[in-house]
């Protein structure tokens, strides 16, 4: 008889390290049910545009389905050059300073990878997007959270910044427009930041993915502030604004350097981005100005329907400046962020994502995401206000 | 109701509305604008709706559609219906090619009003190109429409020609998809 010993555990143990998200309990729980009308989605409800659709297929047509260059197709990051400039007064070399990626979660991921030694701090904005933490803790560097504060609408203050600084920090990352909260940051605050980020000598991985998607003030690119370019990673993508989530296509733009680093990182683990995705994006850049135009209007109109249907039902939220998610507070209700969402879920069908799933600032709040059909938006408020008034009673 | 016995069938209320109504333009604003833009997409949105998607009040809401039903720029509202998934109601379309010669001092615009006071015809356009107007014609059958067309239509004064092209099957109609409706393929709750 060979005697077994404890079973080995062969998981690596920073992997093990990181928690699973918090969105997934959630997503278990809505899909099993019928009937359920989703606020919790974190991408448009537009199909592509077809335009879009119809040069991908062209490209597949012609046979262009071989590798394309390491940091992309040369004509895409030209045509990224010239939209970055044209919109958001920021200027970069397709040649040296771009690379096309996997969506802008692998830029995050790569940027990371590039610039992280072990130990090393990472400052995070939160609430902010679910992967920022475990990307840094992936990359072996240590996630440093800033709770910023809902009477601020959650903006990030320069002195939270100071105040996280340690002699390990090594870089800030930003996400103006905010997952989930809709915030944006202004040029004034912005430069504020970039003071504090001069002062402490600190990298910035801008996540802008959601800038095209502003609706009240023009928008402030982070490296367009003067001296940040040279400390900034630029993130940014054609999931959101293009509606192109599945396509799977991002791009970094930052000094040569960091960008030479990151394309080592990229060619060894990913060769390049899907070819066809790239084709589809160049026709994006070339043609789609039109598209999102339409999109971005529309957006706009559902943010005010919601933020006011919102606020009349007594969950009081901001009007966001940007992307497509207001995020209310729960607390009046008496309940936290889980409890609300489990129970609107069970009772009313209606799923939103718990703030607390976003960092703990997050928790008394609920992500609610306006990218849904009008009818669909209407009839959600409708079962919202239901449950918030069968709470009160 | 009629309409609701029979099930499957599109109801979209729309509006019809023309910037250009007898050569008298009015500045339209940009609130307005979107006013008209969201109504002609769905003329049944109601106007606590449309103010809270335009971030107005109701009563700004409702002044302005007064308005712009006033100025004419607001025909009307109706609705699109798929009127193929009604055995019963199955109406055929055809859209005819006009030449006419149009009389001295008259023009095209006589020629015109003669053709479209026809409740018959859906829509007359002056075209550019080889013929003059451009007819649609609805009718139950193909005889009766093939009737309108000879009978009424050909035997105007100024018509000189008519050629006739029947619709085999409708795809889109403005702006809209006659397919069945696509489903949200996205998944429950992403981050």
């Amino acid at each position: 008889m060979i005697s077994v010993k404890e079973k080995k555990n062969y998981l690596s143990q920073h992997v093990q390290a990181i928690k699973p998200s918090g969105i997934r309990r959630f997503f278990d729980l809505a899909s099993s049910m019928e009937d359920v009308i989703s606020l919790g989605v974190g991408e448009p409800d537009f199909v592509t545009p077809w335009t879009f659709i119809e040069a991908s297929y062209h490209s597949l047509e012609r046979g262009y389905t071989a590798y394309t260059a390491n940091a992309g197709l040369l004509e895409l990051r030209q045509e990224i050059s010239k939209y970055m400039r044209r919109r958001f007064q920021v200027t970069y070399s397709p040649e040296e300073e771009m690379v096309v990626t996997v969506g802008a979660s692998q830029a995050i991921d790569i940027a990371l990878r590039a610039i992280v030694n072990p130990g090393e701090e990472v400052i995070v904005v939160e609430p902010s997007f679910v992967s920022y933490a475990p990307t840094i803790t992936l990359a072996g560097g240590v996630p440093v959270p800033i709770h910023t504060q809902p009477d601020q609408e959650f903006k990030l203050q320069p002195e939270q910044i100071e105040a996280a600084i340690t002699a390990k920090t090594k870089a800030l990352l930003l996400c103006s427009p905010n997952n989930p909260t809709g915030t944006v940051l202004s040029k004034q605050e912005l430069v504020r930041i970039a003071e504090m980020v001069e002062k402490h000598d600190l990298l910035v991985i801008s996540d802008e993915i959601y800038g095209e998607l502003t609706y009240d003030e023009p928008y402030t690119s982070f490296p367009s502030i003067a001296s940040m370019q040279k400390r900034t990673i630029l993130i940014s993508g054609f999931s959101k604004a293009f509606a192109m989530t599945g396509w799977r296509l991002g791009f970094a733009c930052g000094p040569k350097e960091i960008i030479a680093a990151m394309l080592k990182i990229h060619q060894y683990t990913m060769m390049c981005a899907p070819t066809m995705a790239q084709y589809a994006a160049l026709e994006a850049l070339s043609n789609g100005a039109k598209d999102v135009m339409k999109m971005k209007e529309s957006y706009r109109q559902r943010r005010s329907l919601v933020t006011r249907s919102l606020n009349e039902m007594g969950l009081a939220c901001h009007l966001p400046g940007g992307s497509f998610y207001v995020f209310p507070c729960v607390k009046e209700t008496g309940l936290t962020s889980e409890e609300f969402a489990e129970q609107l879920l069970l009772k009313e069908k209606v799923a939103v994502v718990p703030g607390n799933v976003f960092g703990e600032s997050g928790e008394g709040y609920i992500r609610c995401s306006y990218a849904s059909s009008i009818p669909k938006l209407e009839e959600a408020m409708r079962r919202i206000q239901r449950f918030v008034q069968s709470l009160q009673s | 109701m009629i309409f609701t016995k029979f099930i499957g069938f599109y109801l979209w209320f729309v509006i019809i509305f023309s910037i250009f109504y007898k050569k008298r333009v009015m500045n339209v604003d940009a609130k307005q604008r979107e006013l008209l833009q969201l109504i002609e997409k769905n003329g049944r949105l109601d106007i606590s709706t449309i103010s809270n998607l335009m971030n107005i009040t109701q009563e700004e809401t409702s002044q302005m559609l007064k308005k712009l039903e006033k100025e004419n720029i607001i025909l009307g509202y109706s609705a699109i219906i798929n009127w193929a998934k009604d055995a019963d109601e199955a109406a055929v379309t055809a859209m005819i090619d006009v030449k006419v010669t149009p009389k001295r001092g008259v023009g095209f615009d006589k020629v015109a009003e003669r053709i479209y006071r026809f409740p018959e015809v859906k829509a007359v356009y002056l075209m550019s190109g080889v013929y003059d107007l451009s007819v649609s014609i609805e009718g139950k059958t193909m005889a009766e429409v093939a009737q309108f067309v000879s009978e009424k239509l050909s035997t105007i004064d100024s018509v000189i020609s008519t050629t006739t092209h029947f619709v085999l099957k409708k795809y889109k109609h403005d702006g809209l998809v006659f397919s069945d409706q696509e489903e949200d393929k996205r998944m429950m709750v992403t981050p």
